[in-house]
C-alpha cells in the first residue's frame, strides 16, 4: 500500500450513489466521460470489447418473459474501492490509493501494460489502450488541457475526474475559500439529464451523497468480495437487489 | 568442420539431412518473428485479446511451458540434492529444455506487455505486495542460473575444450554446480508457486481465489507440486521423442522407469491435495464470497468436463500407470502416462487462465470466449521453433545424454 496507513485528519472520502430507477440508459454519461478524459475516437476495427470505455452502461434484465420482464440500466465504472484489488497486484506502483480523497488513481506513465490489474478487477471497469490514440485532423483542438492523453499499451480507468478537483481547489485557493461541493463534480454527474448520479464527500455528513449513501434501498455490487466499493446503487425493485447479490451468467459470446 | 565438432563416439545424421530437418523450424521461426514484429510495431490490437480477456493465449501457454520446463529444476534437485544418480543420464537435456522454456516464456512476455521498455520499473520501483513482482524477480534470476548451467554443456564441446581458458572455466563451473542447482531449485520453486499465487490472491475472482497459508494461497503450493509432477514426465516424453527422431537409444529403461515412478508419487500427492482444495473451495471459499460454486458451471458442460478430465483422466489414470510395477516395465505405458500427465498440466493452466477470465463476475455480464489471432499464434509458434532449433543443435553438438555412447558401444 502506498501512502500513510491511516486516513489523515480532515481527509475527504469521495463516493457516488447511482439511482437505477431513474437511469434511462441514454448514455450521456459515457459520452461526457470520454470527451472530458480525452479518450481518442475508436479506430474502425475497435469493438465493444476492446474500446476505451471508462464508464459503461450495461442493461440488467430479470430474465423473465413478457409481461413480467423488467430491465434497468447500470452505469458501471471504477467503484473506487477502499480495498482496491487492482492496487496490490500492480508490480510497479502504477495504481495508487490517495488517502486524502479515497480516490484510486491510475498513473499511466508508470504502467507496464501487463494488465494484471484488469484481471484483478471484479467490476470489469478497466480498459487497455490496444491502439495508438489518434485524433482526426482538427480534433486536437477539442482536447481537454487539464488531463494528459495516454499512450498505447497502458491500462486506464475512471478517477472521478480528479483533475476537476485540482482546478476547483486552485480556484478556491486563489479566492481564499474552501471548495464548494458543486464546484467538484465529475463529468458524468453533470451530464446525467435525470439527475440519477449523486457525488460528493462521504466524510461530510451534510453532503448530498452522504445523505443517500446509507439509504435502505442502497446497495453495492459484489459487496461480499471485500473490496469495499465507494459507489453504491439504489433501486426500490427487489429483483435488482436479488440480481446484485447473485447473478447467473448469460449466453456465451465469442470473438475472433 | 561439422564432423570435428560432433562429440567423439556419437553418431549423428549427415549434415545435409540435419539442415533439412532444421529448415521447417527456421521458416516457422521467421513467421513467428514477423508476427511478434507486428505486435510490437503496431500494438496489441494485432491480437484478439480485449478488456475482459486481458490475459490470453500467451499467458496460458507461458504458464504451461514454464510448468513443463520444471523438469530442469526438479531433475537438478533430485540429482544434486537428493543424490538420485540415475538422473545424471538426463540432466543435460533437462537443463537445455529448462533454458528453452524459460527464455521462450520471457520473450513472449516481452511482446505481451504493452510497454516492454518499462519492464525495468519492476526492478527499480517494485511493489513487493504484487505476486507479479515475485514472478518477475524469480524468472529473471532463474533464467540467469539456467544460462550459467547451460554453459558447461556448450563448453564441453571438443573444439571449445581446446581453448584452455574455457576448460578452466568449465571445470570451475562444475565445482559450483551443486550451489547453482540449490539456488535454481529455490528460485524455480518460488517462481512456479508465485505463478499459481498470481491467480489465487485475486479476491475479485471467486472462481480462482483460494484461502492462504501464511501469505500464499493454496494455488501457490499446488502449482509447485503439479510442476514437480509434470517436469519428470515431460523429461520422459522429450527423451523418448529425441530417441525416436534420432533413431538411437539415449538412456536405459531404468532411467525412464525412475522418471515415471517419481512423477507417479508426486502426482498422487497432487491429486489428493487438488481434490481437497476443490472440496474446500466448494464448501467454504466460494460461498464466503457470495457465490454458489455451481453457478460457474451452469450451462457450461465444456468447463465442467474439463475439471473432471483434469483430475480423473489426466490425474488418477497416469498416477495408476506410473505406480504399477508391471506397467512401468513397458515403455509404451510410461510414454502414455507421461503424455496424460503433461496434458493434465495444459488443462489445469487453461482452466486457471482462460476459464477464470471467461466467467463474468457481475450478474449482468456475459460469459465470453475468444480465439487467438494468427499474430498471437505465430508469436507463440516462434517459441516452439526456437526451442526445436536450440534443442536440435544442442543434441547434435553436445553430449546431452551421457549414456548414449555406452549404449551405442554396448
Amino acid at each position: 500500500m502506498s501512502g500513510p496507513k491511516e486516513t489523515p485528519q480532515g481527509a475527504s472520502r469521495y463516493g457516488m450513489v447511482i439511482d437505477l430507477d431513474r437511469c434511462n440508459g441514454c448514455g450521456a454519461c459515457m459520452v461526457a466521460c470520454a470527451v472530458e478524459n480525452n479518450v481518442a475516437p475508436a479506430p474502425q476495427r475497435a469493438n465493444d470489447r476492446n474500446g476505451i470505455t471508462l464508464l459503461r452502461v450495461f442493461p440488467m434484465r430479470n430474465g423473465r418473459d413478457y409481461p413480467e420482464s423488467r430491465q434497468v440500466f447500470v452505469p458501471m465504472t471504477c467503484q473506487q474501492c477502499d480495498a482496491p484489488p487492482c492496487e496490490s497486484v500492480c508490480p510497479q506502483h502504477a495504481v495508487e490509493f490517495d488517502w486524502t480523497t479515497g480516490i484510486v488513481a491510475q498513473i499511466p506513465v508508470r504502467c507496464l501494460g501487463c494488465r494484471y490489474c484488469m484481471v484483478a478487477c471484479p467490476y470489469h471497469a478497466r480498459a487497455f489502450n490496444w491502439w495508438d490514440p489518434e485524433w482526426p485532423e482538427g480534433m486536437e483542438s477539442t482536447l481537454n488541457p487539464d488531463i494528459s492523453t495516454r499512450s498505447r499499451g497502458v491500462a486506464e480507468k475512471c478517477n472521478f475526474c480528479h483533475h476537476r478537483r485540482q482546478v476547483a481547489r486552485e480556484r478556491a485557493a486563489h479566492e481564499g475559500r474552501e471548495v464548494r461541493e458543486d464546484e467538484y463534480q465529475p463529468a458524468c454527474v453533470e451530464a446525467c439529464p435525470v439527475g440519477a448520479i449523486v457525488f460528493g464527500d462521504l466524510n461530510d455528513p451534510d453532503s448530498a451523497v452522504a445523505k443517500v449513501y446509507e439509504a435502505p434501498d442502497a446497495f453495492a455490487f459484489l459487496d461480499k468480495l471485500g473490496t469495499k466499493p465507494k459507489i453504491r446503487y439504489r433501486s426500490r425493485q427487489e429483483w435488482v437487489h436479488a440480481m446484485a447479490r447473485q447473478g447467473v451468467p448469460e449466453k456465451e459470446v465469442t470473438r475472433g | 568442420m561439422d564432423r570435428s565438432i560432433i562429440p567423439r563416439g556419437l553418431e549423428r545424421a549427415p549434415l545435409g539431412k540435419f539442415l533439412l530437418w532444421l529448415l521447417p523450424w527456421v521458416l516457422l521461426l521467421g513467421f513467428g518473428l514477423y508476427s511478434a514484429y507486428l505486435c510490437l510495431r503496431y500494438g496489441l490490437h494485432q491480437t484478439n485479446m480485449d478488456n475482459r480477456f486481458a490475459f490470453g493465449a500467451w499467458i496460458f501457454l507461458d504458464l504451461t511451458v514454464i510448468a513443463l520446463g520444471a523438469g530442469a529444476f526438479f531433475t537438478g534437485f533430485l540429482l544434486y540434492i537428493l543424490k538420485r544418480r540415475e538422473l545424471k543420464a538426463v540432466i543435460n537435456s533437462a537443463v537445455v529444455i529448462g533454458f528453452i522454456c524459460y527464455s521462450g516464456a520471457v520473450v513472449v512476455l516481452m511482446v505481451d506487455v504493452g510497454q516492454p521498455l518499462r519492464a525495468w520499473f519492476t526492478f527499480w520501483h517494485p511493489n513487493v505486495h504484487s505476486m507479479l513482482t515475485e514472478v518477475t524477480f524469480c524468472i529473471t534470476c532463474y533464467l540467469t542460473v539456467l544460462a550459467i548451467e547451460y554453459l558447461p554443456i556448450l563448453l564441453k564441446n571438443r573444439k571449445l575444450r581446446q581453448i584452455p581458458a574455457f576448460l578452466v572455466f568449465e571445470f570451475n563451473l562444475h565445482k559450483v554446480m551443486y550451489v547453482l542447482a540449490g539456488v535454481g531449485t529455490f528460485l524455480s520453486f518460488f517462481h512456479q508457486g508465485s505463478l499459481g499465487g498470481l491467480y489465487g490472491v485475486l479476491n475479485g475472482r471467486p472462481f480462482v481465489f483460494r484461502e492462504a497459508f501464511g501469505i500464499w494461497p493454496t494455488t501457490f503450493f499446488l502449482f509447485i507440486i503439479s510442476a514437480a509432477a509434470a517436469g519428470p514426465s515431460f523429461m520422459l516424453l522429450t527423451t523418448w521423442i529425441a530417441s525416436k527422431v534420432s533413431g538411437k537409444r539415449l538412456v536405459t529403461h531404468y532411467v525412464y522407469e525412475s522418471l515415471g515412478r517419481i512423477s507417479g508419487y508426486i502426482l498422487s500427492g497432487y491429486v489428493l491435495l487438488k481434490t481437497a482444495d476443490t472440496l474446500f473451495w466448494i464448501r467454504d471459499t466460494a460461498p464466503s464470497l457470495g457465490v454458489h460454486p455451481a453457478s460457474f458451471f451452469a450451462n457450461q458442460p465444456g468447463y465442467t468436463a474439463l475439471h473432471l478430465l483434469e483430475v480423473a483422466l489426466f490425474g488418477f489414470l497416469p498416477m495408476a500407470i506410473f505406480l504399477t510395477k508391471r506397467l512401468r516395465a513397458r515403455l509404451g505405458w510410461l510414454v502414455t502416462a507421461a503424455t496424460l500427465t503433461c496434458l493434465g498440466i495444459v488443462v489445469n493452466r487453461y482452466v486457471l487462465t482462460i476459464q477464470t477470465l471467461a466467467l463474468p463476475t457481475l450478474p449482468f455480464a456475459e460469459v465470453l470466449s475468444y480465439v487467438p489471432s494468427w499474430q498471437e499464434t505465430g508469436t507463440f509458434l516462434m517459441v516452439i521453433a526456437y526451442g526445436m532449433l536450440v534443442y536440435s543443435i544442442s543434441f547434435r553438438y553436445s553430449n546431452l545424454f551421457p549414456q548414449e555412447r555406452e549404449l551405442r558401444q554396448g
